[in-house]
């Protein structure tokens, strides 16, 4: 790690100038957001800091337990803003257990072949490694899944006389809900396909840049990044599938008909 | 036979009643009686308990979309999803007849939904029932946004779909085509038959 150079707290403190003038501005322009940015300034100050104190503790204890329940931890957050991400979802505990099965599985799965097939480390449960991954993967994951069963539940509510129309027609469930199913997938895969478009011309990503600044050879650095995004790539197309045909079976029933009165709208319900 | 008995949904039913091959039924009964849910629980869209068969052959025996290919529901609006007409046609060999049938021209097919009138509309959505050749046809107000040349079209094609022994439900506030159309006639109030009278015809 040659060329690392450690911040101290006092760099930070000038940074933070930067935001400060900001706020400073949109309080002299009225612009009403200095209580917004600071909020979240102060959200992201008290968030940071708090898991790097966790994850210090976590990595130090080196316990399989303790790595595994800041897994589950992190899976109930992101299934709940999957849930909070959709203006009409599925009534009752369906609501939350779909989406969040759906990427629980698939960011569970890829994490665990890449870390013990791909990377290894020792144990390969190490949570230096763990953690840090299945944050990435379950991060982009719960995008890609809460996009598209937003855009799924909104369309088949709008489309319900189309879909209906060909379930008169003697079509099964499955094809008469098919276009939705298509604008649902395509919009859960978008930020996904975007991401791989821009990475490397517009925007160097985070983690890859974090890693340059930390000293790491930069084609090291690419390899992982790559790495990177094939799990994610994988994981939120896997989780995408599961969630989007997983809720339009519960939006249907075995008689083929549209179940719209398991969805409910956020707020009243 | 169309038999429908003990036939209930939420607030709906329960209603029992039957239509024979070549028979129309005509029902009437102000807005939100309960009508398009009628046609809709026979076609089993909406979850509902009760027996409903055609000709012995019970709709629980068959998967639901084999149940709809023999009974065909014409909504009152009917709904679209491609962008031009003959892609919603599975099967484009008899569509041509039927389109002339209901005084359109056979060019319809290549039009396109968004511009068609709310005529054309229902038209279409009726020849689009028709083409899968089912044997009880459920309509509801199949002529209302029609002149009367056209409506008396349409009259004339179902004439003859009666005519070949199909089974068929009217919904209509039309007393008069009511009483061209139907052997018999019930009333819907709250979601209960209240009054079955048979007119000669």
């Amino acid at each position: 790690m040659t060329g690392y150079i450690d911040l101290t707290y006092f760099d930070l403190v000038l940074a933070s100038v930067l935001l400060i003038i900001n706020g400073a501005i949109s309080i002299g322009l009225r612009l009403g957001l200095g209580r917004q940015l600071g909020i979240a300034a102060v959200r992201m100050i008290v968030q940071l800091l708090m898991i790097g104190l966790v994850l210090k503790f976590v990595f130090t204890a080196a316990s399989p337990w303790l790595t595994l329940l800041v897994a589950v931890l992190m899976v109930g957050f992101a299934g709940r803003e999957i849930w909070a991400r959709q203006h009409r979802r599925l009534a009752g505990l369906w609501g939350i257990g779909i989406g969040g099965s759906a990427m629980m599985a698939a960011g569970t799965i890829v994490t665990v072949i890449a870390l013990a097939g791909l990377i290894q480390p020792e144990p390969w449960w190490s949570p230096r490694y763990a953690l840090p991954l299945f944050g990435m993967i379950l991060g982009n994951t719960m995008t890609g899944v809460s996009l598209a069963l937003d855009t799924l539940h909104t369309t088949v509510h709008r489309e319900r006389r189309a879909i209906e129309a060909q379930l008169l027609l003697g079509r099964n469930r499955w094809a008469a809900v098919m276009p939705s199913t298509k604008v649902a997938l395509r919009s859960g895969f978008t930020p996904i396909i975007n991401s791989m478009s821009a990475t490397g011309v517009v925007s160097l990503p985070g983690m890859m840049t974090g890693q340059i600044l930390s000293g790491v050879d930069p084609n090291s650095a690419v390899k992982y990044q790559l790495l990177i995004m094939f799990l994610i790539g994988g994981t939120t197309g896997l989780g995408v599938l599961g969630a989007v045909f997983a809720s339009i079976w519960r939006l249907t029933d075995d008689r083929d008909r549209l179940r719209l009165d398991r969805l409910v709208v956020s707020g009243e319900a | 036979m169309l038999c429908v008995e003990d036939l209930r949904s939420a607030h709906f039913g329960p209603i029992d009643l039957s239509v024979t091959g070549g028979a129309c039924l005509g029902v009437t009964g102000a807005s939100g009686a309960g009508k398009s849910i009628l046609l809709r629980g026979i076609v089993d869209l909406d979850p509902n308990s009760g027996a409903v068969s055609w000709n012995g052959q019970s709709r629980e025996a068959m998967p639901a979309p084999a149940w709809r290919r023999m009974v065909g529901y014409v909504p009152a609006e009917t709904a679209w999803w491609a962008d031009d007409v003959a892609r919603h046609f599975d099967d484009l060999s008899v569509v041509g007849q039927l389109i002339e049938a209901v005084g359109l021209p056979a060019a319809a097919l290549g039009w396109e939904v968004a511009r068609l009138s709310s005529g054309e509309r229902q038209r279409l959505g009726l020849v689009r029932a028709l083409a899968l050749d089912p044997q009880v046809l459920l309509l509801d107000e199949p002529t209302a946004p029609l002149d009367a040349e056209a409506t008396s079209k349409v009259e004339a094609l179902l004439k003859r779909e009666l005519a070949a022994g199909k089974a068929m439900i009217l919904v209509s506030h039309d007393p008069e085509q009511i009483a061209r159309m139907a052997q018999m006639t019930v009333r819907i109030v709250a979601g209960r038959l209240v009054d079955t009278s048979e007119e000669a015809t």
